[in-house]
């Protein structure tokens, strides 16, 4: 490939790339993204790829290995176009009958549809209700594009907002166009991402850099690696766009350890890019020049912190620096640096291209847009789900969502990472944004949406997050690593059922002193899960203390199993099972636990068959005495069938 | 140990023995070796000019990073908070009981190594075990011994 | 040089451009406490002692003095109900894991008898005089932070340690709980190498 030197160039490419395509339908599998490779979506991909070269059907219908298509859990996940016929957990077995009928025969495979709440399939892919309550402006590309191909970004219209940036705007204009979208970062706290711009634009300094922070460490979100792994054009166009806005000849990538296929995809992009004159000398023949370099992290949230980041990347350990002064102004090597997340970046060729009101017409007052959740837990649909700003949480995790799981009932939704906080019940009808989020003691963060059921106990999350913040904290600074050591001892001490009157409120005080003299913001907004489940689930904490009860039967040393003798029927299945084998009987003789030997891990109330529930989860209240040794069975009538 | 500090002085070079590139140069060694050896921290002390303490600092902070010999499989369950509401905590007993060793330790064998991972972006398949880069969503208590059993 | 003019406790202050409150107070003999501050080394912000309320055109903001700038107009608070609750607790923590003189005199004088929390001796503070001086005075790098999170540790490094310690240990009257030298009279000393951290590691569980 010549490079393209101009704008003409990219356009008629374009044409060319579209013109040779002479299949009328595809198929997009996700193969090219972890969730589905870890389903199994590549040996579909290539059952696809034999298949249609077997049936003779090379050259009229192409096939796709796409980066992540949302509705993980479903993977391998089919998708035919232009019908959007979609198919859910497909087999490499599957694939020959998917041509034949599907292809050749137009009918559908009714086993590998969607099927509703009520039993009724649903055939397109955007009437699925996951898809349907979504807006995806800024994920819905991955479903046409092999994220190993720059034509197929290309095709869809990709770099044009680049072309138009370079050639029909200033840098000024640019900026202007970013800051009255009103665009604000995705990755935190919501900052508004031109001024944040037009700080590193202005800041003196020979050399500025622009970074994408992919190193998205909230536990709970995975919105910037699907983006990198699936469509890594689009953050990369954003990304040269806001350098040229800026006056940055000079990039990082910064992606975590942990995304090794989000690295893999993200290399080969830029490679491309490189080969099209779209990254590096004259780019596009415009004579502005950039180019980008990949900073693999190693494994450490608190790298994420923005000068962590940027002392990362100088080779030095990630720790925060402690200077009142902003990266934007002086970051790497001391010269002003902007960083912006990956989603961030992804929407500013869509601002470029549709315009600054098409964008504030989207969303919020004050938070302009879409925004993707990772919508995870105890929901019913799983998945990356990408809506406008100020949807209500009940509208996303009910509607999109499909409601909890088993018929559970909920209990709370986890937001914003270990920064964030744990909204209960009552404010599900908030709508979700910066603001309204930061209202309610909790923040956007990069987007994870942890539901969680009644079977999840807020203290022990709570405690969770104090185990994650303990390991994942510099420890450089006393009110963060003693803080949050402290914190975590007496939230584990309430865990183990020694928990004691005042625990509640020396927390509190604690939390207080940690936020306002931390030195970087994972230990300013450490204390924000004990705060809001104090202020939401504080019953629990008091039935941890007072009554040693732990309600969702999570804190083992708050419960114990029991076998109800007259309604043990003496299956052996329990006794069989239990990994530690503490539990004894025999043939008609009911089963009792040792107490003793119990590790708790509820295997017991597992296995129990649902005709008998025999074993009960005790917590809060005496454990019954066994009953004497060799006591036989009561014969109930309903275990005779 | 002449061949890996010979391979040292390959990846260094190829990094035009830049300091800023201290941590992909590890990040490369310990992909390549599974561990970093004393001599080998040493060699790169010298080879780069940073002092042996902040490589130290280094390669003890970041989770990548291993100062011990490690087992021919890695074992890592997720424990990110969407894999812990879906019973990574089981997962995580589950694999301790299989492999008879503790998240961070090695079988005797050099068999195993076991490790807790804090988010590996799978979240809507948790719980996730990693075995030698091979994801598993929810793995059933039969997966797993499946899995186990197919790494020699 | 261009000199700034802030209020620090009601008093007016002058100081040169590019001094930090800390510094400014202290010139003008005005204490604020510090555990991790050395005037021949770099600020590094890690005890938090020295934290103080300022306000600017009505914002009110807790910062570290030893990292914060001067500026014109600046008005420094550093002792009120805001900067003693903050210090009186990061005390408290301190002592239940440095019950050492230098702590508990610090203690006493901020009114914080016996720490509610779980003790956990590890002597150090990890205020980093030591490892700090080591690298930017003495350019030896003898002794280093290793580990994050509640594990970080400060070790010595023998492969070095044996060669330059001898003869220098001027670190040893800077360390503020007496955890180095734990032995006065040998060559070297007994505390922390980096074999025994990774032999100490607790697993992850």
């Amino acid at each position: 490939m010549a490079q393209l030197k101009s704008p003409a160039e990219l356009a008629r490419t374009r044409q060319q790339i579209i013109s040779r395509r002479t299949e009328k339908r595809y198929i997009a599998i996700n193969a090219s993204g972890t969730c589905g490779l870890a389903y199994g979506s590549d040996q579909v991909f290539q059952a696809f790829v034999a298949e249609i070269e077997r049936q003779g059907l090379t050259g009229q219908v192409g096939v796709r290995a796409t980066g992540c298509l949302g509705f993980c859990e479903n993977s391998p996940i089919v998708i035919i176009f232009p019908e959007e016929i979609c198919y859910l957990g497909v087999k490499p077995e599957d694939v020959p009958e998917i041509v034949s009928r599907t292809l050749v025969g137009k009918k559908l495979v009714n086993r590998l549809l969607y099927k509703d709440g009520n039993g009724k399939k649903i055939v397109h892919e955007g009437e699925i209700p996951f898809y349907k309550h979504q807006s995806r402006i800024v994920f819905g590309n991955n479903r046409f594009i092999d994220p190993k191909s720059i034509d197929d970004y290309i095709a869809l219209g990709g770099y044009s907002a680049l072309a138009k940036a370079l050639f029909e705007m200033s840098p000024e204009e640019v900026l202007e166009t970013v800051k009255r979208a009103n665009l604000r970062g995705r990755g935190g706290g919501g900052f508004p991402t031109g001024i944040k711009w037009q700080t590193t634009r202005n800041a003196p300094g020979e050399i500025k850099y622009v970074i994408v922070n992919a190193d998205e460490g909230d536990p709970g979100a995975y919105m910037d690696r699907s983006l990198l792994e699936g469509n890594p054009h689009s953050v990369l166009e954003g990304l040269i766009i806001g350098a040229y806005a800026i006056g940055s000849h000079e990039g990082y990538i910064y992606v975590r350890q942990e995304y090794p296929l989000a690295v893999e995809n993200l290399s080969v992009a830029l490679n491309q890019a490189r080969e099209y004159g779209l990254l590096g000398e004259n780019i596009l023949g415009s004579r502005f020049n950039f180019d980008v370099t990949i900073h693999r992290g190693a494994g450490a949230f608190v790298s994420g912190e923005s000068s962590a980041l940027m002392t990362a990347i100088e080779g030095k350990v990630g720790e925060p620096r402690p200077k009142y002064v902003r990266t934007a102004v002086s970051g790497i090597r001391e010269m002003p640096s902007n960083l912006n997340n990956v989603e961030t970046w992804a929407n500013v060729p869509l601002i470029i291209n549709q315009g600054a009101d098409w964008f504030a017409s989207i969303g919020t007052e004050g938070s302009k847009g879409t925004k993707i959740f990772s919508l995870v837990g105890k929901v019913n649909n799983t998945g990356l789900v990408e809506v406008p700003m100020g949807m209500t949480l009940r509208e996303i995790i009910h509607d999109i969502g499909g409601g909890i799981r088993q018929g559970k009932k909920f209990k709370a939704v986890q937001t914003g990472g270990p920064s964030g906080g744990c909204i209960p019940e009552s404010l599900l009808d908030i709508p979700v944004d910066f603001d309204e989020l930061a209202k309610v003691g909790s923040m956007m963060g990069y987007g994870g949406m942890i539901v969680m059921d009644e079977d999840a106990c807020m203290v022990d999350v709570t405690r969770y997050f104090l185990n994650f913040l303990a390991e994942e904290s510099c420890g450089k600074c006393v009110p963060c690593r003693e803080g949050i050591r402290q914190m975590l001892h007496i939230l584990n001490r309430i865990c183990e059922g020694e928990g004691k009157a005042g625990d509640i409120e020396l927390l509190e005080e604690l939390s207080e002193v940690v936020r306002d003299a931390s030195l970087c913001a994972l230990g300013t907004t450490a204390p924000n899960p004990v705060f809001s489940t104090i202020r939401y689930f504080r019953d629990e904490y008091e039935a941890h203390i007072k009554e040693r009860r732990c309600h969702a039967g999570v804190c083992k040393a708050l419960i114990a199993y029991y076998i109800l003798p007259e309604r043990c029927q003496a299956c052996m299945i329990c006794l069989r099972e239990c990994p530690v084998e503490a539990i004894t009987g025999g043939k008609n003789v009911v089963h009792v636990i040792d107490q003793d030997k119990c590790t708790k891990c509820g295997t017991c109330l597992e296995v129990c068959p649902s005709r008998f529930t025999a074993v009960v989860r005790l917590s809060g209240e005496p454990v019954p005495p066994a009953p004497p040794p060799k006591t036989e069975v009561v014969r109930s009538k309903g275990a005779q069938k | 140990m002449t061949k890996e500090l010979s391979r040292i002085d390959r990846i260094v070079a190829k990094h035009q023995a830049d300091k800023s590139a201290l941590i992909q140069i590890l990040l490369e060694i310990q992909r390549e070796n599974r561990w970093l050896p004393k001599p080998v921290v040493m060699r790169l002390s010298k080879r780069l000019g940073v002092p042996i303490n902040q490589i130290y600092h280094i390669a003890t902070f970041y989770k990548a990073f291993s100062l011990i010999p490690q087992g021919r499989h890695s074992v890592s369950v997720c424990t990110g908070t969407a894999c812990h509401v879906r019973g990574a905590p089981r997962l995580l007993d589950r694999m301790r009981e299989a492999l008879n060793i503790r998240p961070g330790q090695t079988s005797p064998d050099q068999k195993f190594t076991l490790s807790t991972v804090n988010c590996l972006g799978c979240c809507a398949l948790g719980p996730v075990l990693v075995v030698d880069g091979e994801y598993h969503g929810n793995p059933s208590s039969k997966e797993v011994k499946r899995v186990i059993a197919s790494c020699d | 040089m261009r000199g700034v003019t802030l209020n620090i406790d009601g008093r007016e202050v002058k100081a040169k451009e590019g001094m930090t409150i800390l510094e400014a107070a202290r010139d003008a003999g005005i204490y604020i406490p510090t555990l991790c501050y050395h005037e021949k080394l770099a600020p590094y912000g890690a005890c938090r002692l020295c934290t103080v309320e300022i306000s600017r055109n009505k914002r009110t903001r807790l910062v570290t003095a030893c990292v914060y700038p001067t500026e014109d107009g600046l008005v420094v608070k550093t002792e009120s109900p805001r900067v003693i609750k903050i210090r009186k607790m990061l005390l408290e923590l301190m002592l239940s894991s440095a019950p050492v003189k230098t702590i508990q005199d610090l203690a006493r004088q901020y009114g914080v008898a016996k720490p509610r929390f779980k003790a956990e001796k590890t002597v150090c503070i990890l205020c980093g005089l030591c490892v700090r001086y080591c690298a930017e005075i003495k350019r030896a790098n003898a002794i280093g932070f290793v580990g994050r999170g509640i594990e970080r540790r400060v070790v010595f490094f023998p492969e070095i340690a044996s060669t330059v310690c001898a003869s220098c240990r001027e670190c040893f009257s800077l360390c503020p709980t007496g955890k180095i030298p734990s032995e006065t009279d040998g060559v070297c000393f007994d505390d922390l190498t980096l074999e025994d951290f990774l032999g100490a590691r607790p697993a992850r569980v």
